[in-house]
């Protein structure tokens, strides 16, 4: 079974230079124990391949069921020299949360409650 | 003092005009800090300030102050924190003084913290021993040396603790961390010093001013869950309350708009962050992964167990230099088949300057309306009634990026039905300055303070 990411976790991201960080943030301590699991840096450097980040690394922050994915030289150049309109990142938490992902056949406890 | 009261009302140099002001009058603040400088904010301030002695800081501050003094006088005890001195801190704080004489406040005591500006001694620090390799790649600043226009030092709180101790009334900084324009007044008022013993103080309130340096993206702006509830219209700016322990509450003044709570604060605790667990500032590093956060009411975030995870024995230097230039232009394109209308009308354009001997260092073509903000991650799943598209290029020849400016209009007649959205006339040209991270050590650089 799928969901979107966007309904066990929200987020945010933004840039440091030529850089991007997007923080995926659990609603949940089941939803965080699943993310660990799951959204890998694998999947998340293959979801955003087109990009062409040099390499993404993933750091926790559990205290806040956060997951931290660095996106190196993902920018095409950063907010001084990118051509891009978002040249600082601003909208790769929200295109990540769109993602469509695996999640177990009783998803209740991975989504934010009410 | 028990708990000092921390307001931050300027989040970046654009951020709204009005929210110093109406956060200073509500937010029962003891400090009202104001963050002017992004990353490349000082390479145009260097610019600018080359081409006259007396600009090159955020004239955003003077026009916030002018129309600040009658609540000012009200409110005679608030002190103000700025970075907004920018590339001139002293005619920032010249400016300054005669806003406030003109307001009928000359007793206001300005100081100045400089120092963070090393472009007059680079030279002699780079023949001395100081390469200021880049961060990331490690070249040496030698390979770039000629085109350099700016360099300046992320300098701490500790000036700033100084200038208060000196009686400020107000702080003019250049470039300073942003969390630290909240760490020294914490630090002053609490009488904390920057050794082994302050250190988790220290990180603590760098986790503070790491929170509200940006405004309104830790009282729901930016929030993923922001809907018209969350009234941003009337968005209250943030408020750190801290205590002498290192713990502290986030919250906004009453009857503010936007949202203070556990999912607004974590998605800005990681904000622009790397590993979590080492937040690099002047001060000291910060461990947020340490960091508690308790929902304490309405708006109202408990913040506490904050722990710091060393210091170090360098400054950043953030370094910008001379690299081309660039612009960026628009057209609409209605429908049916935008999408393709677009991007067939792209390539018309690239082949028209190809034909006319032009390249480019770099271009990039965007169709908004169909995932160009991601590109190729997301893509349009319909025919859109009508797309954006932008066309950016990069040279190192400023005579090529104009004449791309030229290509924009000609499609509005020679291009396909429906293109439309020529209002701005010609896009600018602009020099692209490029960002060169660095760091140096602490002992080669000397903060000074003055008063005026």
């Amino acid at each position: 079974m799928k969901l979107p990411l966007s309904k066990i976790a929200h987020g945010r991201s933004g840039d440091k230079g030529n850089h991007a960080n997007v923080a995926v943030i659990a609603y949940t301590d089941a939803g965080f124990a699943w993310l660990r699991d799951k959204l890998t840096v694998e999947v998340v450097a293959t979801y955003f391949a087109p990009l062409g980040a040099t390499r993404v690394e993933r750091f926790e922050a559990a205290n806040v069921r956060g997951l931290n994915f660095v996106l190196y030289d993902a920018l095409a150049g950063g907010a001084s020299s990118s051509l891009r309109t978002d040249t600082q990142g601003k909208t790769l938490a929200a295109a990540l949360l769109r993602m469509p992902f695996d999640v177990p056949a009783d998803p209740e406890a991975l989504v934010r409650p009410v | 003092m028990n708990r000092v009261r921390i307001g931050n009302g300027c989040g970046f140099w654009g951020d709204n005009l009005d929210a110093p002001i109406r956060l200073a009058a509500t937010g029962k603040l003891d400090y009202l800090t104001l963050e002017y400088l992004a990353e490349l904010t000082m390479s145009i301030l260097a610019v600018q300030k080359a081409k006259d002695p007396n600009v090159g800081f955020a004239t955003d501050f003077i026009d916030v102050l002018s129309r600040f003094t009658s609540t000012l006088t009200l409110l005679p005890r608030l002190k103000i924190v700025t970075n907004a001195g920018g590339m001139n801190p002293h005619a920032c704080a010249a400016a300054a003084r005669e806003i406030l004489t003109k307001g009928g406040l000359p007793e206001k005591t300005i100081a100045v913290v400089s120092g963070d500006d090393i472009m007059p001694q680079l030279d002699e620090l780079i023949a001395s021993g100081h390469e200021l390799n880049h961060l990331d790649s490690g070249d040496p600043l030698s390979t770039i040396r000629s085109k350099v226009v700016s360099a300046n030092v992320y300098l701490g709180a500790k000036p700033i603790v100084d200038a208060l101790k000196l009686g400020a009334d107000i702080v003019i900084t250049g470039r300073v961390a942003d969390a630290s324009l909240t760490v020294a007044p914490a630090a002053y008022e609490f009488g904390w010093g920057f050794e082994a013993s302050d250190l988790d103080r220290l990180a603590a309130a760098t986790v503070a001013g790491h929170l509200i340096e940006c405004g309104a993206q830790a009282t729901g702006g930016l929030w993923i869950n922001a809907d018209d509830s969350t009234r941003l219209g009337n968005v209250g700016y943030p408020i750190a309350e801290m205590a002498d322990d290192g713990t502290f509450t986030i919250t906004k003044p009453h009857g503010t708009g936007g949202a203070v709570n556990i999912e607004t604060i974590s998605e800005q605790l990681l904000y622009e962050v790397a590993d979590p667990a080492k937040y690099y500032t002047p001060d000291v590093v910060a461990d947020f992964t340490t960091v508690r956060l308790q929902e304490t009411g309405p708006d109202s975030v408990a913040v506490s167990g904050c722990k710091a995870n060393g210091i170090t024995d360098t400054y950043k230097v953030s370094i910008a230099y001379r690299d081309g230039y660039m612009a960026a232009g628009t057209l609409v394109i209605a429908g049916p088949h935008a999408v393709e209308k677009a991007r067939e009308s792209a390539a018309i354009f690239l082949e028209r300057l190809r034909r006319a001997g032009f390249t480019f260092a770099a271009s990039h073509v965007e169709v908004l309306g169909a995932g160009a903000t991601v590109p190729g991650v997301l893509k349009a799943d319909c025919d859109p009634p009508e797309v954006v598209l932008r066309i950016a290029m990069r040279d190192p020849n400023r005579a090529s990026i104009e004449r791309f400016t030229k290509e924009f209009a000609p499609l509005v007649t020679a291009g396909f039905p429906g293109t439309t959205g020529y209002t701005t006339g010609r896009p600018p040209v602009r020099e692209v300055f490029a960002y060169w991270p660095a760091l140096i050590a602490k002992s080669a650089v000397t903060p000074s303070v003055t008063l005026i």
